[in-house]
């Protein structure tokens, strides 16, 4: 691929601010001006309803799968979503076959997003045989590569490379397609994200990195470690000749429409966003901090969930276009938590992996039984 | 058979590579317009091009992770690092990314790249360039190193390496480089050495020399000095691939010679010379008639000053002098 060089000077391009559920309201579409958006014309009824059915089912299975945290079922961390559902699940239902997602460590709502089955994400966080990775990966380290869904990864900007890396594929097999590459504000100000990006301006590549910016870094918010453009975290962007966007996250059309751009910009010109999309979210940065009073008010967690809880606005604005009435909202919802305890069960009464089942997945060419795989010692176990 | 140097083995492979797969990919810094550091990729981008042979920023980091994430779609980048000692800034794509997402994702991932390039001292580049992290990778599970001492070797191994589905890390040698050696012609069939076999470089019955990169040369010539000036004959073990490593092969030498001495340019602390003993500690006991010794380099930073970094690696006299204390 020819390492050429692009123009710096982009243009930049910002969405509509911040707009509150009231200013939304005032627009002649119940969804806001942004449903007026192309993409979101041709979103059919049934897919609207399957969106909130979604983002119903990631909420019911964090809160359940936070109670048997709570329960001492599981390991380890505990990253959770919730707050943050309208991103994913707005982001990915745009989607087609050669688009490819990965995140970090709070990744159970895009594996559900993606089509990932609630038991054996549930039976991962269990440490499971019959999880997703078979108990070997855990809450962070959920994949589905046949659904395009490449992680879940543990370090903290550690996969904008492969996000990267998954559009450099993509363009290299002359695949129109993009990469998805979900970060949190706090992995902005890796090294790792920064070669990314220069990587992706300068190799014309279809990656679109989208940090879901929910105010804190662990517990340090964002005002207190990046230095900030005026026009968001983004704009950092402008230093790599790459074009970006900000968005209110929390209305699905909004984050639709926007994302869309990118993903419109990296088919037809093969060419990578940095998008922000500002999100919130309800519990701490792990279960391990569940502590979040301590950077930030009650009052301030009570207000978002009241004004701009995603679930709840994608349902009032389904039942506002007629879409979804009260009773078949809450069925979607009572099938969630049904489903969500089900999935518990299943976790529960499966099977922990076997002490051989530790040296399993190590070495491809051993697992198929390859002549490379049974030459030499692969494994020094005392 | 006709002698080729080490550095056009290493290219004449990759060009095989580039030949015989679409999606083998070879990246890095000034590999291609540059024809490399040490001119290994000398031509490989005017004959195949942008695409398959590509420039990277100086920006291992990104380019080494952006070669793991397009491995996973099928893509077999082969990536240049200029000096294996600048793994450091792409550690975490080295190992938490193409190391374990193979076990983490329960098998459902692979990742078949190639990381090459040299990995030594005694060119006087001081601390901070003169790494040899072999030991230290293949303390990975899920990483395979090899370290081949010959053009033959690094030709075979490194087309092994690229059709392997495992990540493979290939340790070269800047002063094996304008080394010479004969590789079988490419008219004869396809030269390949597999990962995870030794080989007996020099046959003997007194003492096994282990070694692995550029010791296997310092280990022949003592063997050399050992039989003419002290009438010991010393087998000369090389072990070509670390991980897999070549266990029989080992056993097999000590089980004849009942001594051994291990030879490895990196430091003495947990390296691969400290591996084998252990090895053999735990499997030939009964095999030995002296303790096992090894010649690593010495235990600092690696000195700049060209006056005495030659004494500080591992040289032909120090595994002789190691040799006569137990032999």
């Amino acid at each position: 691929m020819p390492a050429k060089k692009k123009s710096a000077a982009k243009k930049k391009q910002k969405s509509s601010p911040a707009k509150s559920r009231n200013e939304a309201d005032k627009t002649s579409h119940p969804g806001g001006p942004h449903a007026e958006a192309e993409i979101n014309r041709s979103f059919s009824d049934e897919q609207k309803v399957e969106t909130f059915r979604t983002m119903a089912r990631i909420r019911r299975f964090e809160q359940i799968s936070l109670k048997h945290y709570n329960a001492g079922k599981m390991g380890g961390f505990l990253h959770l979503y919730i707050g943050q559902e309208s991103v994913a699940v707005g982001t990915i239902s745009l989607c087609g076959d050669h688009d490819h997602i990965i995140t970090a460590y709070r990744d159970h709502g895009h594996a559900l997003a993606v089509g990932m089955g609630m038991n054996e994400c549930m039976a991962e966080l269990f440490g499971k045989s019959t999880g997703c990775s078979k108990g070997k990966g855990g809450s962070m380290h959920y994949f589905a590569p046949d659904k395009n869904f490449w992680g879940g990864h543990g370090i903290v900007g550690g996969q904008t490379p492969l996000g990267l890396g998954l559009a450099y594929g993509l363009k290299y097999k002359d695949l129109k397609g993009c990469s998805l590459t979900f970060l949190g504000d706090g992995a902005i100000n890796q090294g790792a994200f920064h070669e990314s990006l220069n990587l992706a301006g300068l190799f014309d590549l279809p990656a679109i990195f989208i940090i879901e910016n929910n105010g804190y870094s662990m517990g340090t918010s964002q005002k207190r470690s990046s230095v900030y453009p005026p026009g968001g975290l983004a704009q950092r962007a402008e230093a790599y000749g790459i074009d970006w966007a900000s968005c209110m996250g929390e209305n699905v059309y909004e984050v639709r429409a926007v994302t869309w751009e990118a993903m419109r910009r990296a088919h037809e010109e093969s060419r990578p966003t940095v998008l922000e999309i500002n999100t919130y979210r309800y519990y701490g940065h792990s279960v391990a901090d569940a502590n979040a009073k301590k950077y930030r008010s009650k009052e301030e967690v009570e207000k978002y969930q009241r004004e701009h809880d995603p679930v709840q606005i994608w349902r009032e604005i389904l039942i506002a276009e007629g879409v979804l009435s009260e009773e078949k909202a809450n069925k979607i919802d009572q099938e969630a938590k049904d489903e969500a305890n089900a999935a518990a069960k299943f976790a529960e009464e499966s099977p922990y992996p076997t002490v051989d089942d530790i040296m399993t997945d190590v070495y491809e060419e051993v697992d198929s039984g390859s002549e490379a795989g049974r030459t030499g010692t692969h494994f020094f176990n005392t | 058979m006709r002698s080729i140097l080490y550095r056009h083995a290493i290219r004449e492979a990759l060009d095989e590579e580039l030949a015989r797969d679409d999606n083998v990919v070879i990246l890095g810094e000034e590999v291609a317009q540059y024809n490399g550091a040490y001119k290994v990729t000398e031509g490989l981008w005017k004959k195949w091009g942008d695409k398959r042979v590509v420039d990277t920023p100086i920006s291992e980091a990104g380019f080494i992770g952006m070669g793991v994430g397009a491995s996973m779609l099928g893509v077999r980048p082969v990536m240049e690092l200029m000096f294996w000692s600048f793994h450091s800034v792409a550690f975490d794509q080295l190992v938490n990314n193409a190391a374990f997402v193979r076990y983490m994702s329960g098998g459902l991932i692979h990742c078949p790249i190639v990381v090459r390039g040299p990995a030594n001292g005694g060119t006087n580049v001081g601390a901070t360039h003169s790494h040899t992290p072999e030991g230290l990778f293949a303390s990975f599970p899920g990483l395979k190193v090899c370290s081949p001492a010959t053009p033959a070797d690094v030709k075979g191994l490194m087309k092994t390496a690229i059709r392997d589905n495992d990540p493979v890390y290939v340790m070269e040698n800047t002063l094996l480089y304008g080394t010479e050696g004969p590789v079988p012609d490419p008219e004869d069939g396809d030269h390949l050495v597999p990962l995870g076999v030794a080989d007996v470089k020099r046959e003997g019955d007194d003492i096994t020399l282990i070694a692995h990169g550029r010791s296997v040369l310092h280990a022949l010539k003592a063997a050399e000095i050992l039989d003419h000036d002290h009438d010991i004959d010393a087998e000369v073990i090389d072990l070509r691939s670390i991980r897999p490593l070549d266990e029989d092969a080992i056993l097999d030498s000590v089980a004849h010679t009942n001594r051994a001495v291990v030879i490895d340019e990196s430091k003495p602390f947990c390296g691969v010379s400290a591996m084998i003993c252990t090895l053999l500690q735990e499997k030939a006991f009964d095999d030995l008639d002296a303790p096992i010794l090894r010649v690593n380099s010495l235990d600092a930073p690696s000195i700049y000053s060209p006056g005495v970094e030659n004494d500080q690696l591992p040289n032909p006299q120090r595994i002789v002098d190691k040799v006569l204390s137990i032999a």
